[in-house]
């Protein structure tokens, strides 16, 4: 807490311009506590965990500690392997990303516009989500081959229902007044798409692309599980046969990351594109 | 003058046209939902609204009169009768006609400039001529600086003005307003009132407004259409002969308070409110 309110006590009359992101600053901190909280809630888990394992007899092969696995990660930093396998693995989760967001707004953009579509469409969708689609991996190896291709495969299936689910039912989420409005200036069904529908629906493909992109990653994980040569996964999986526990946990450090910085930069561009979305704009007056 | 010679409309005279620029005759409105009884919503609507004149229709809620307007704006089907704008039957959306709604119902995602001239994009029109006159319009309402704005850093009285900037900024020969002030706080509506009637004056548009308040009917009308409830009937239609131009002074006259009673009257009568 100290180290946030940076300000010592009272500072040299403060102009009013850095008065103001000072004050709002210290509001934060009152009206969200989390931002202290969730940091806390690390230091104490990462320091009980590094000093109470050795006292409970939890063998170090078993769960490692903190800095064994910081020394491990910051080891395979300096590794051309570990690169290239998160280039590997980066690259197949991207791609299957990128065609389950293309294909997913695609489609739900057809179904929610055609009743019947929908109608016909929708319990197929509901039955497929109910597999869990990570037990169709070795099938995909199977089909696919050991290449980046079923990994790929596997990385755009998991992500398109998530992404598809939120496009249909963001393209239904416009509000009926916006509708109404436009059509009484005579606008098209297809104007009313692009100008109502779309725009409305963006806040909705966006948390669906927030879930896609960290099930792409999953999905290209499973899929080196089944069978590769290369990539994240396989590197768990060797890490994981020669006894190398810090080295394992080094490689889910590194999964995490990824998972974070992919999350992060949807987020951004949610906020960029779904600027009006936010809430905390300008404000009436 | 006979239904068959009003119905065709090249045997109309130029003067005819110009009285009924606004036709509408034997308008019924039944809603029959699926599920439930049907809704008698209007019945035997007959009236007139000359170009260039300002009609308010008052009523109490659910005596049908956003449906009128919404048949006039041809966003509802009508179950029987005619409607006509400037001869012309309304069998949906028409390019001549501009609505402002209940609420602003700007979109969040476009500025100020680029909500007023949705119409504009909408009909294909000229969009540098056009976008210079939104700027005027946006202007004339005192919103001249807001042009680059989002809707949500405008209070609500200056979106329903640049709703009205909106409606206007095609040029249609007619204007309808549904309940454009209800949900304003009486200052801002009062100071609206005043914006809308120099608006009206300035642009020349032949305006139908549906309100639920009585003297901003008559401080704004020509003629001020009074109807009651389930089946909105129209018990009458009031000249209203105060002076033009007006401003707020005049709802202190003793003429502006008579017109007010006698409306009103309508709904002690019917018992609507107490």
């Amino acid at each position: 807490m100290a180290s946030l309110n940076t300000a010592p006590s009272k500072p040299d009359a403060a102009p009013a311009a850095t008065a103001a992101p000072r004050r709002r600053r210290r509001l934060d901190l009152h009206e969200r506590p989390e931002l202290i909280l969730v940091p806390a809630v690390f230091v104490v888990v990462v320091l009980a965990w590094q000093f109470l394992t050795v006292p409970l007899g939890i063998k170090e092969y078993v769960l490692p500690r903190p800095t064994q696995i910081l020394d491990a990660f910051v080891a395979q930093l300096g590794s051309p392997a570990f690169w290239s396998n998160v280039r590997v693995t980066v690259t197949e989760a991207l791609t299957g990303f990128v065609i389950a967001a293309v294909g997913a707004i695609l489609v739900g953009t057809f179904v929610a516009q055609v009743r019947v579509v929908e109608r016909t469409v929708m319990p197929y969708v509901v039955a497929i989500q109910t597999i869990p689609k990570v037990a169709i991996a070795p099938l995909m190896v199977v089909w696919f081959g050991f290449g980046a291709e079923s990994k790929i495969i596997m990385a755009a299936v998991i992500a398109f229902f998530p992404v598809l689910v939120n496009v249909i039912a963001g393209l239904k989420s416009a509000d009926a007044d916006k509708v109404e409005m436009l059509t009484s200036f005579g606008a098209s069904k297809f104007q009313i798409f692009r100008m109502v529908r779309l725009p409305s629906a963006l806040p909705f493909i966006f948390a669906g692309l927030d879930i896609g992109v960290v099930f792409s990653i999953l999905g290209a994980i499973v899929g080196e599980f089944i069978g590769a040569k290369e990539g994240l996964g396989y590197q768990l999986l060797q890490a994981n046969y020669n006894f190398d526990i810090p080295g394992l946990f080094a490689v889910l450090l590194a999964l995490s990351v990824l998972g974070i910085v992919a999350h992060l930069i949807v987020r951004y561009a949610n906020r960029r594109i779904v600027f009006w979305n936010s809430g905390d704009r300008g404000g009436a007056h | 003058m006979t239904r068959s010679a009003a119905s065709s409309g090249n045997v109309r005279t130029p003067e005819d046209a110009h009285d009924r620029w606004i036709d509408v005759r034997g308008l019924q409105k039944i809603y029959r939902p699926r599920k439930s009884e049907p809704t008698h919503a209007l019945a035997d609507v007959d009236f007139t609204v000359r170009k260039g004149e300002f009609v308010a229709v008052v009523g109490p809620s659910g005596c049908g009169k956003t449906t009128l307007l919404k048949i006039l704006a041809g966003l509802v089907q009508r179950s029987e009768g005619t409607v006509r704008i400037s001869g012309v039957d309304v069998d949906g959306p028409k390019r001549e006609v501009g609505m402002v709604f209940q609420a602003p119902t700007l979109l969040p995602w476009r500025t100020i400039l680029e909500n007023v001239l949705v119409p504009v994009e909408v009909q294909k029109l000229d969009r540098t001529a056009h976008r210079k006159r939104a700027v005027e319009l946006l202007d004339m309402v005192g919103l001249g600086g807001f042009a680059d704005k989002y809707p949500n850093e405008l209070s609500g009285g200056m979106q329903q003005r640049a709703g009205i900037c909106r409606a206007l900024v095609h040029d249609p020969a007619v204007l309808l307003l549904d309940e454009p002030f209800g949900a304003l706080d009486a200052m801002t509506r009062e100071y609206m009132n005043v914006e809308l009637l120099r608006i009206w004056r300035e642009s020349r548009k032949t305006a139908v407004l549906v309100t639920h308040s009585i003297p901003e009917a008559v401080f704004l009308s020509d003629r001020v259409i009074v109807m009651t409830p389930r089946p909105g009937r129209i018990a009458e239609i009031i000249d209203i002969d105060l002076d033009r131009p007006r401003d707020l002074s005049i709802m202190a006259s003793d003429a502006a308070g008579v017109y007010v009673e006698r409306i009103r009257r309508y709904f002690n009568n019917s018992g609507v409110i107490n």
